[in-house]
């Protein structure tokens, strides 16, 4: 049995996502080498290296993959992992764009979303925007697995010595192009791999008073996220979601502020390890999961809070 | 140019889903079903296109059993021209769902696929890139715009951290993000007039695609319960819990 893990990176370094995929891997029990395909993509290859238990790290570098186009990387993938029983990616925005691709290449369904590894074929799922927990059995030989990053405690980044060696063919596709990105540029940390989220809802009533939570941001370390119900509203951009069909995050500590706890948001960050509510509706939802609640006025509660941590 | 949208039949997203205490199986007796949200938007976004000269016809097309015509005339209702429904026996897997996409694309060959990026009952975020692979067609997910451009299509796409915009030959696929657009109601009228507009019926068999299962659901469970807390009365006590008793700040 042997496994593929597909790394998530910025060519650069390698994403903490990868490390959770990891985990997952070694939970199907076989060895793994991980697949690092991008374009001047040495450094992130060298700290897959680094990650202990690993068999080689195999790199595709070439240009057709410096922007991860699911066209290209898809082929990339489909080949070289025929070799392999398992290819598993972390449920990130971009191995969700290409990894059902790989399926459809090797004729395949794929598992989305895995939150526990059963046996080598059986898996658990969240469906129903994580209001039931699946089990489902693959009767495929191959394998194709996303991996919820907050459902396996990420290994060690450090210690290992795999081989590197170069892989695969070089393939474009030659249909679709990179065109441009905006990449919000900032200080904090990204939010699926903050230690402290804070994020508002619908009760901030618009984006500008998003700015009483930047603050508190700034003192804790913390990233800003924010509810459906927000973005919905036009508050703040989708990449700040944090829910079923946002990101899912588990921080050290998670503020909600001003959400009522939709459980498509609770699907988002219920696993967070300490969650705190403030909201001034004392029958919100969110209390029924937070560790601490709060029922204040937000207006009131956030200027204090930021001036007493 | 033709604009092909898919869309689902699922439950209301307003209903809110249990395993049954069995756990065989989500209990769905009588709850509300309704057209899937993202697909909602793809149904819109293809209907804008129309309305704005680029596209000349718009297909609303289903897989399922005969209740998923009710989500058919629904997009029909929102100005798809006309529809199609592929025959199966209740819900398909994503693979199998692409295949029979690709069938109707093969008729079709429309310039432009939109679906939505994933369903929110089996929330598996497959089916638009597995038909893209099927039919060898680029693919712009988790769109938030989407240009026309010649012959080519301009998607803006929702990553993780911001926007990436790619270009596409066409024909290719689209899947919807939330923000690519508002829905539209459909008018009292325009319900009456999708009940007249043509839709056709496939079997897999018409579109030379043979059903197979590659997963088995075995059972289903509810997540794990979080235990309330408790309700502090003031900012002060709540920093002060935060740091002496749960010591998440310092």
């Amino acid at each position: 049995m042997s496994t593929l893990v597909i790394a998530e990176h910025d060519n650069a370094s390698l994403k903490g996502t990868t490390l959770n995929a990891v985990a997952a891997a070694q939970a199907l029990g076989a060895d793994i080498d991980i697949l690092v395909a991008g374009g001047s993509c040495d450094g992130a290859a060298q700290a897959a290296a680094a990650v202990p238990g690993i068999g080689k790290v195999l790199v595709a570098d070439n240009a057709a993959y410096e922007h991860q186009l699911a066209e290209n990387i898809s082929l990339l993938v489909a080949e070289v992992g025929a070799a392999y029983d398992n290819i598993v990616a972390p449920a990130t925005a971009n191995c969700k764009n290409f990894m059902p691709r790989v399926a459809a290449l090797l004729d395949v369904a794929q598992i989305s979303d895995i939150t526990a590894v059963d046996s080598a074929d059986t898996f658990e799922r969240p469906i129903y925007a994580g209001n039931v927990i699946a089990t489902v059995q693959s009767a495929d030989a191959k394998k194709v697995i996303t991996v919820r990053t907050t459902a396996f405690d990420a290994v060690a980044s450090e210690g290992g010595s795999a081989t590197v060696e170069a892989c695969g063919a070089v393939h474009d596709a030659g249909i679709s192009a990179f065109v441009g990105e905006e990449v919000a540029v900032s200080d904090r940390p990204e939010l699926t791999s903050a230690d402290v989220v804070i994020s508002g809802g619908r009760g901030m009533q618009n984006g500008e008073n998003f700015k009483l939570l930047e603050g508190i941001a700034d003192k804790l370390g913390a990233a800003i996220g924010a509810s459906r119900a927000a973005v919905d509203a036009g508050f703040v951009p989708n990449d700040m979601q944090v829910g079923q069909t946002g990101k899912i995050v588990a921080p050290d500590l998670y503020i909600a502020v001003g959400i009522s706890g939709a459980i498509q948001h609770l699907a988002g960050m219920k696993d967070s390890k300490v969650i705190v509510a403030i909201n001034k509706d004392e029958d919100a939802p969110i209390f029924q999961v937070a560790d601490y609640g709060l029922v204040a006025d937000l207006f009131d509660a956030l200027p204090e809070l930021e001036s007493k941590i | 140019m033709k604009v092909l949208v898919a869309v689902k039949r699922v439950v209301d997203y307003n209903v809110k889903v249990r395993a049954k205490a069995d756990g065989s199986d989500v209990d769905l007796n009588n709850v509300k079903m309704a057209i899937n949200p993202f697909c909602e938007i793809g149904v819109e976004e293809a209907v804008r296109l129309k309305e704005a000269g680029t596209a000349s016809e718009v297909i609303a097309v289903s897989v399922g059993d005969k209740s998923c015509q009710e989500q058919i005339r629904t997009a029909l209702a929102l100005g798809a021209d006309r529809g199609i429904q592929v025959e199966t026996d209740g819900n398909v897997e994503p693979l199998v769902v692409a295949k029979l996409l690709k069938g109707v694309v093969d008729k079709e060959e429309p310039a432009l696929v939109i679906l939505g990026k994933q369903s929110i009952d089996g929330d598996n975020n497959q089916t638009g890139q597995m038909l893209a692979a099927l039919a060898g067609m680029g693919q712009g997910t988790f769109a938030s715009e989407v240009a026309i451009d010649g012959d080519k299509v301009k998607v803006t796409r929702e990553v993780d951290g911001g926007l990436q915009t790619v270009s596409l030959n066409l024909p290719a696929v689209v899947t919807t993000d939330l923000r690519l657009n508002e829905p539209r109601y459909a008018s009292l009228p325009n319900i009456m007039k999708a009940k007249k507009k043509p839709l056709d019926v496939y079997t897999p068999e018409d579109l030379g695609v043979t059903v197979t299962t590659h997963l088995t659901q075995l059972k289903v469970k509810p997540p794990a319960e979080r235990q309330a807390g408790i309700k502090v009365e003031s900012v002060d006590e709540l920093v002060d819990k935060l740091k002496n008793e749960a010591k998440v700040i310092s």
